[in-house]
Parts: C-alpha cells; sequence; structure tokens
C-alpha cells in the first residue's frame, strides 16, 4: 500500500525566475519598476545637471514678485503690481468661466442638434447632418480663429452706434451693445450691498453672490422636500397633488425678496466719448473662445445623443404606453432614464475635452492660464520648468475633479443591474 | 334559418374590382413631401424655415464664392477687379493661386517638390495593402515596411547611408532575435536582439557612416526642419504620430489589463497623465521642456521633439480606445485561449487582439482624427502648420486683411482628409463585421 506525500519539495534554481509562471510575475515587475526609476532617475539627473548649467536654481519664489503685466479680461480685482500667483489665479478663472459656459451652451445645443438629426423631418434631419461632418471634420483651432475674424470683421464699430445718423443701434430695449471690440452687457448692481470678505489676504469674495446661493440652495431643497412629499402622498392614494407652483414659488419667492432687500438694480453700458462705459464688458476673444468651443464640441455632443437614444429599442416605448404612460412621463420615467445611462460616459470625455480645448485661448489672446501662467509669466521669468509643471498640474487636477464630479454623477443615474 | 341574406340584399357583386391607385397625397413627389418635410404643422414651419435659412445662406456666400479675382495679385487689385466686373463684393482668390504651394509645403525649396509629392505617393502605395488587404497583393507589404526609411531619406535629404544604417540596425537585431530564440526564451531572445540593435546604432553607425558617405557619396539636397510646413507638416507629423502611438497604445492597455500591479500602476499613471493635460501644455514641453530634460549637450530637431510628444499623447488616447475593445470581448474568449494551452502572446496575437481591435476600429479611427486635426495646434509654439502660415500670408502687405478665402481653402483640406478617413473607417466596419447579430 501507497499513502500519498507530497511531492517532493522542489529546491529553488535561478532559471524559474524566467521560466516558472510563479516566479516571472515577480521578475518582469521588478525589472520594469527598476526600468522605469532607472527612466525617472536619469531624467531627474539630466534636468538638474542643465538647470545647474544655465544657473537656475527650481524654486516657486518668482510666483510671489510683481507680475507687471496687465490683463485685460478679469474676474477678480487685478493690477500689473499684483504677483504672478495672483495673475495665475485670474488666468485660472478665465479657464474656468469659459469651461463652463462652453459646456452649457455645448450641450444645450448638441441635445437639440442630436435629436434634430433623428427627426423625421428630412431637411432638418440632413441640415444637423451638414452641421456635425462640418464641425467635427476641421480643426477647433480653425474655428476659435475664424468666430474671431467673424466678429472683428463683421461687427459695427462703437462710433458706429453715435449721433443721431448712428448706423447700428444697441439690442434688447437699449440694454446690450454688440461691438467688434466685445459685448457689453447690464452687470447686476447692489444699492444696499454687503460689501466683500477677504479670503487669507489674497482674494476678495462678494456677499451678495455668496448670500444669492444660499438662498438660491435653500429654496431648492425646499422644493424638492415638497415634490418628495407629493411622491409620497402618491404611493399612499394614487392620486399626484399639483405642486408646480408651490415648488417654483419656493425658488422664486426667496430670491425675489433677497433682491429687493439687497436694492438689486441693472447698470447699463452707456456710450462715453470713443466707448462704452459701465455694464459687463465680454471681450470678443472670450466669445470666440465660447463660441468655437460650443459649436464644436456641440457636433459630438450631438453624436453622443443620437447613439444614446438610437440605442433604446422600440419595445421600451411601446410597453410604457401599454402601461397607460402619457407621452411626456414616458420621455421622463423610461427613455431619459436609459438614454442617459449611454449618453453620460461619452459626454464626460467631452466635458474634458471642451475645458482643455479652452488653452487655444491663447491663439486669439483670452488670457486664460495657458497665456498668464505658461505665456506671459514663462517668457518674464524665464522659469520654463516651474510654470510649465504647475500649469500642468492645474489641468491636471481640473480634469480630474470634472471626470470626479461626472462619474458620481453616473452612478446615481446608472441603472442598477444584477 | 338561412344565412344567405337573399332576401334581404338586393345586389351582390361577383367580381372584385380593380385596385384603385393610392391617393395623390400619398404617393410620388407631393407625397413623399408630405410624409418627410410636411408631416405636421410643426414640421411644416421647421421645414420652411430651415429651406429659408439655407437659401439664404446660398444667396448670400455663392455670388461671394464666385468671383471673378482668380488673377489678383494683391487684395487692391482683387477689388479693381471686383469692380471692373460690377460686383462690390467677392472673395479674393488670387491669394490661393499665388500662395497654395506655400500652404502644401511651406518654404520647402521649390526645386524640391517633387519629394514631399513623390512621399505622399509612396505613402499611399505604403498603406493600400494596410487599408484595402483583398484588392493589393500582399507583397506590397515588404515596401511599406521599407517606407519610413525612404520618406525620411526623401523629406530630409542628405546622404542615404543614414537611413540604410538605420534600417540594417532593425535587420541585425531581428536577426539575433531569431538565432537567439532558438537557444533561449523569447522574452530573452528579445532582448538580445534589441540590445544588438542598440549596439549596432550607437557604436557601428557613428563609425562607418562619415566614412560610408565619404567613399559612396550617394545623396540629395539636404532640407532643414525650419523650412518645413504647411500641410506637408501636419500630415507628416500626422503621419508618425498616428503609425507609432497604434502599437504603443496596444502595449499600454495590455499594461493597464495586466495582472501584475506594478505594471498596471505605472500604465495607468502615465495614461491618466496624459489625457488630463492638453496638447497644447505638452507641446510647450517639446518645444522649451525636452531640452532640458535629456543629457546636457542634446539638442535635436524641433520636428522629431514635436513628434514624440504628439505620438505620446495619441498613445494614451489610443490605450483608452483598445482597452474599451479589450473590456467588451466576452470572457470566454480568454479561457477558450488558456484552455487551448496558449501562452499569454500568443493568447493576445491570435485570439484577443484580432477581435478586440476590430471591436474599437471606430474609435481608432477617430482618435486618427483627432490626432491629424491637433497637428494644426503647433502654429501656437510657432511652427508653421496651415494655420501658423495663414498668419504669415496676411503679414505681407499684399495680403493684409485676407481671411476668409484662406480659411475656407485650409478648413476644406483638412475635412477632405477627415471626411474620407471616417467614411473609411465605416467601410471597414461593414467590412469586418463578421455578423454576430
Amino acid at each position: 500500500m501507497t499513502t500519498l506525500t507530497d511531492p517532493p519539495a522542489e529546491s529553488f534554481k535561478l532559471s524559474m525566475l524566467v521560466y516558472d509562471t510563479r516566479y516571472r510575475a515577480i521578475t518582469f515587475q521588478i525589472l520594469a519598476l527598476l526600468a522605469f526609476l532607472t527612466l525617472i532617475g536619469w531624467l531627474i539627473n539630466n534636468t538638474a545637471q542643465n538647470l545647474a548649467d544655465l544657473g537656475k536654481e527650481p524654486s516657486f519664489a518668482f510666483l510671489y514678485a510683481p507680475a507687471g503685466y496687465d490683463i485685460n479680461q478679469t474676474l477678480i480685482a487685478y493690477n500689473n503690481q499684483d504677483p504672478h500667483i495672483r495673475a495665475a489665479f485670474v488666468g485660472l478663472l478665465n479657464t474656468l468661466l469659459v469651461a463652463f459656459l462652453g459646456c452649457v451652451t455645448a450641450t444645450i445645443l448638441g441635445v437639440l442638434v442630436g435629436v434634430l438629426r433623428l427627426s423625421n423631418n428630412w431637411l432638418i434631419a440632413r441640415l444637423m447632418t451638414v452641421y456635425v461632418e462640418m464641425f467635427r471634420n476641421v480643426p477647433v483651432l480653425m474655428w476659435i480663429v475664424l468666430c474671431m475674424a467673424i466678429l472683428i470683421e463683421s461687427l459695427p464699430a462703437p462710433s458706429a452706434f453715435r449721433g443721431d445718423d448712428a448706423t447700428s443701434s444697441m439690442a434688447l430695449f437699449d440694454s446690450v451693445a454688440v461691438t467688434n471690440r466685445g459685448v457689453y452687457v447690464p452687470e447686476p448692481l447692489f444699492s444696499r450691498g454687503l460689501g466683500d470678505i477677504s479670503v487669507g489676504g489674497y482674494f476678495e469674495i462678494s456677499l451678495d453672490l455668496i448670500a444669492f446661493l444660499v438662498v438660491l440652495g435653500g429654496g431648492i431643497f425646499v422644493s424638492r422636500q415638497i415634490a418628495r412629499r407629493a411622491d409620497a402622498q402618491q404611493e399612499a392614494t394614487g392620486v399626484r397633488p399639483k405642486t408646480w407652483y408651490l415648488r417654483l414659488g419656493a425658488v422664486v419667492v426667496p430670491l425675489l425678496v433677497l433682491m429687493v432687500a439687497l436694492g438689486f438694480h441693472l447698470g447699463l453700458p452707456e456710450l462715453k466719448g470713443f466707448n462704452f462705459q459701465g455694464g459687463t464688458y465680454m471681450r470678443n476673444s472670450l466669445i470666440a473662445l465660447w463660441l468655437a468651443l460650443s459649436l464644436y464640441t456641440a457636433a459630438f455632443i450631438a453624436e453622443n445623443v443620437r447613439a444614446g437614444i438610437l440605442a433604446i429599442s422600440k419595445g421600451q416605448t411601446e410597453a410604457a404606453a401599454a402601461l397607460g404612460l402619457r407621452p411626456r412621463r414616458i420621455t421622463s420615467l423610461v427613455i431619459l432614464p436609459q438614454a442617459l445611462r449611454v449618453i453620460i460616459p461619452p459626454l464626460i470625455s467631452q466635458y474634458l475635452n471642451l475645458t482643455k480645448n479652452s488653452s487655444l485661448a491663447i491663439a486669439v489672446g483670452y488670457m486664460d492660464i495657458t497665456g498668464t501662467l505658461m505665456g506671459i509669466t514663462l517668457n518674464q521669468t524665464g522659469r520654463e520648468l516651474e510654470t510649465v509643471l504647475l500649469g500642468m498640474l492645474i489641468y491636471l487636477t481640473i480634469s480630474l475633479l470634472i471626470s470626479a464630479v461626472m462619474n458620481w454623477y453616473n452612478s446615481r443615474v446608472k441603472l442598477v443591474e444584477r | 334559418m338561412s344565412d344567405t341574406h337573399a332576401e334581404t340584399v338586393a345586389f351582390v357583386r361577383e367580381t372584385m374590382l380593380p385596385q384603385k391607385a393610392p391617393p395623390a397625397s400619398t404617393v410620388g413627389p407631393l407625397g413623399w413631401a408630405k410624409a418627410n418635410l410636411f408631416s405636421s404643422y410643426v414640421n411644416g414651419a421647421l421645414t420652411i424655415l430651415s429651406a429659408a435659412f439655407i437659401v439664404f445662406v446660398l444667396y448670400e456666400i455663392l455670388p461671394w464664392l464666385i468671383s471673378p479675382t482668380w488673377e489678383g495679385t494683391s487684395l487692391t487689385n482683387c477689388r479693381e477687379l471686383l469692380a471692373a466686373a460690377g460686383d462690390d463684393r467677392g472673395a479674393c482668390w488670387g491669394v490661393i493661386r499665388e500662395r497654395w504651394q506655400q500652404l502644401m509645403f511651406g518654404f520647402y525649396p521649390r526645386t524640391e517638390y517633387w519629394r514631399p509629392v513623390l512621399t505622399f505617393i509612396f505613402l499611399l502605395v505604403a498603406i493600400a495593402p494596410i487599408l484595402f488587404a483583398q484588392f493589393v497583393p500582399a507583397k506590397v507589404a515588404y515596401f511599406s515596411a521599407l517606407f519610413p526609411f525612404i520618406a525620411v531619406w526623401l523629406l530630409w535629404g542628405g546622404t542615404i547611408w543614414g537611413p540604410v544604417l538605420a534600417l540594417l540596425g532593425f535587420v541585425v537585431g531581428f536577426v539575433v532575435f531569431r538565432y537567439a530564440s532558438r537557444a533561449i526564451a523569447p522574452a530573452l531572445a528579445l532582448a538580445a536582439g534589441v540590445v544588438a540593435a542598440i549596439i549596432w546604432w550607437s557604436v557601428i553607425t557613428p563609425f562607418v557612416e562619415p566614412d560610408l558617405s565619404r567613399i559612396l557619396p550617394i545623396g540629395i539636397r539636404s532640407v532643414q526642419s525650419r523650412e518645413f510646413g504647411g500641410f506637408m507638416l501636419s500630415i507628416t507629423i500626422g503621419v508618425t504620430a498616428i503609425m507609432c502611438s497604434l502599437p504603443i497604445g496596444i502595449l499600454l492597455a495590455l499594461g493597464r489589463q495586466s495582472d501584475l500591479p506594478l505594471v498596471k500602476s505605472i500604465c495607468v499613471g502615465f495614461i491618466e497623465f496624459i489625457r488630463g493635460v492638453p496638447l497644447i501644455t505638452l507641446l510647450f514641453v517639446a518645444s522649451v521642456l525636452l531640452n532640458i530634460f535629456l543629457p546636457p549637450g542634446t539638442n535635436f530637431d524641433i520636428i522629431l521633439r514635436v513628434m514624440i510628444m504628439v505620438t505620446l499623447f495619441a498613445a494614451a488616447y489610443m490605450a483608452e480606445v483598445i482597452r474599451g475593445g479589450l473590456a467588451a470581448l466576452p470572457k470566454g474568449q480568454y479561457e477558450g485561449a488558456d484552455s487551448l494551452g496558449l501562452d499569454y502572446w500568443q493568447a493576445q496575437r491570435l485570439i484577443i487582439m484580432p477581435q478586440a481591435l476590430k471591436i474599437s476600429i471606430p474609435g481608432i479611427v477617430s482618435t486618427f482624427i483627432g490626432v491629424f486635426k491637433d497637428t494644426t495646434l503647433v502654429s501656437i509654439i510657432s511652427m508653421f502648420d496651415p494655420i501658423g502660415l495663414s498668419n504669415a500670408i496676411r503679414a505681407d502687405t499684399a495680403w493684409n486683411g485676407v481671411y476668409w478665402e484662406l480659411f475656407i481653402f485650409i478648413g476644406f483640406v483638412f475635412f477632405v482628409f477627415c471626411f474620407s478617413m471616417s467614411r473609411y473607417s465605416m467601410y471597414l466596419e461593414r467590412k469586418l463585421n463578421t455578423g454576430h447579430r
């Protein structure tokens, strides 16, 4: 009779590091790590040596020296004696501004075009196809430069608004002036404003804005509570109470009260001397960038939306109709939740693309983070290593934040599967 | 009681009537228009609005496009020609006639234009066996392998021995790999081949090349990188990035899907970093930082630096596209390959990659299109791609103020390239669709 014993313990041989799959994984990883560390070390060593040869010590102290240049479009107060870091922050805010505006308009336009491309109206569908193909197949830089050229060439100069025989007039009840230097829109002013609060001595934040956001957030919260109560009542009794006026009122009324309390009025742009004064001034570079990025990205979003809608089978609509749902409810309860699941992941990457493409602002002279930190600051201080690395880090942070937020939203709308 | 209606019905028709034609409103152009253009009030209104829009745009643009200014020699001259023809406005096509060569070739020497043209024709021949495998004899693929060396020699010129010796390096590496793989493990043999090639390039080539060039001075006029420009530059950078990014992208995607945690985290870090920053910052790295990262005294060509960064950029995007293809493949394919006893690389080569790449074709082609469009960004680091050149042309006093004509021309050429690429991807999808559903 034989007994089962363990196989004889194999002695470890050096060749097993290559031939034995148990050890090979470890060998490969150690080799890969060594190669990677060697590469990094080599790069750092080269950099240190090159910088030493140039007589530059890597340091970020230059960020606190006065910038010495002007920025023509700022969201916060800035003058040329402020440090480079503040100039970079102004640029960052400009990047975020155009990215936000662009994402909003591109989404609206893209959804509209995507839906219209599926329209059973032959002419509309073809027109939208032409739009999508035209914008997708020509570089975005080209559209940005083109939009800038259109704005400069085709809009009237401020002098055209002057005098009795003015060839141009302001739009929307004399409140918006569209000129070839930019667009002047009314600015919100508060006669009994709360003033500003200083954060860390560097930045001022308007208390009016904070109050506005707090009241808006509170209103939305109350409105959602009302909706939740209505849901509960519908579950219990089968009758859904009418709540839309309550919900609207919960958001709008407190805001109106706040605005009256703060003495809200609009500051209109007026023609004084050679140019318009007052109002909020949006330079052509901002408008051109915004327009071009929205139109370009909308073409891509339209394709995503179309794919998302096509991915929902017709049976879903028919089944929902068979359950007795009305068309609006079919869209909001059956089609949209499923289409969103398909649309949102590519939409995230379109938002990321738009934000990254906003760095092309430098081509039309809009001062975003690329124009300030990696443009003029780099040229003035000669700190190419620090500025470019810092700029990349900032873009990386923005990208990761956007994808984190959008992934969180995606995980909320995602249908839970088995 | 009988079921017949003989008593109640006075007349029963015994023959079928011939079918009547459908109502005029549902057939023919009228019926088509009713179904597709005026199916409801809203649709009708939309149709009229968009027709009005199209008519308006054509009315505004067509007379402008068709303007008799082909012979114009400057903007003022164009205006005179227009005034003579009785038009008050119109395009000035003279700028395209006078400068189209510059838009195509940049500042490339005029006598050498045949070289980029020949390279482009060779490019078409070289990609033919890849694009249209069933119509082109497979032997053309040998030419495709030689093409990169021919292209570099034709475009940059100089002595022929540089590209030849570089090619021989690959041959040496391959021969070493073939012989070594009979004796040792494939991975070690590959390493041996790579080492042999590197020794060839770094030790033997610099030693042999000057002598060879002296003994057999075969060469053509050498052209500097800063003379490159226009669509030639875009295509050179674009094609290089596209060709190199696919293999790197595949390796990165495999690395990201790998079981080895260290390899995986290096790949994830690289991909996410590159995808998180705009291309323009990478081009800044190429133009101002790459020389700082490399050993002191290294100063290599700006076009090569830009190519490296654009390739890395494209590779990260490619990796994500291919990862999607790998993830979409049913798990049974991986298990099937394992059960056949294939090792990792055999499974990837024979089972996984052919299917994963097929699934990712649309994504791969749209990455290609994106890379080609993004080559225009080099104008920001003051290289003369078509957009950079259009600024240079406007700097000439004769053409100061010419926007539309140049933009329309450049946009049109880009459109032709990108649109044909996307149509090709649709064709390929149809061809490779083996009908799983």
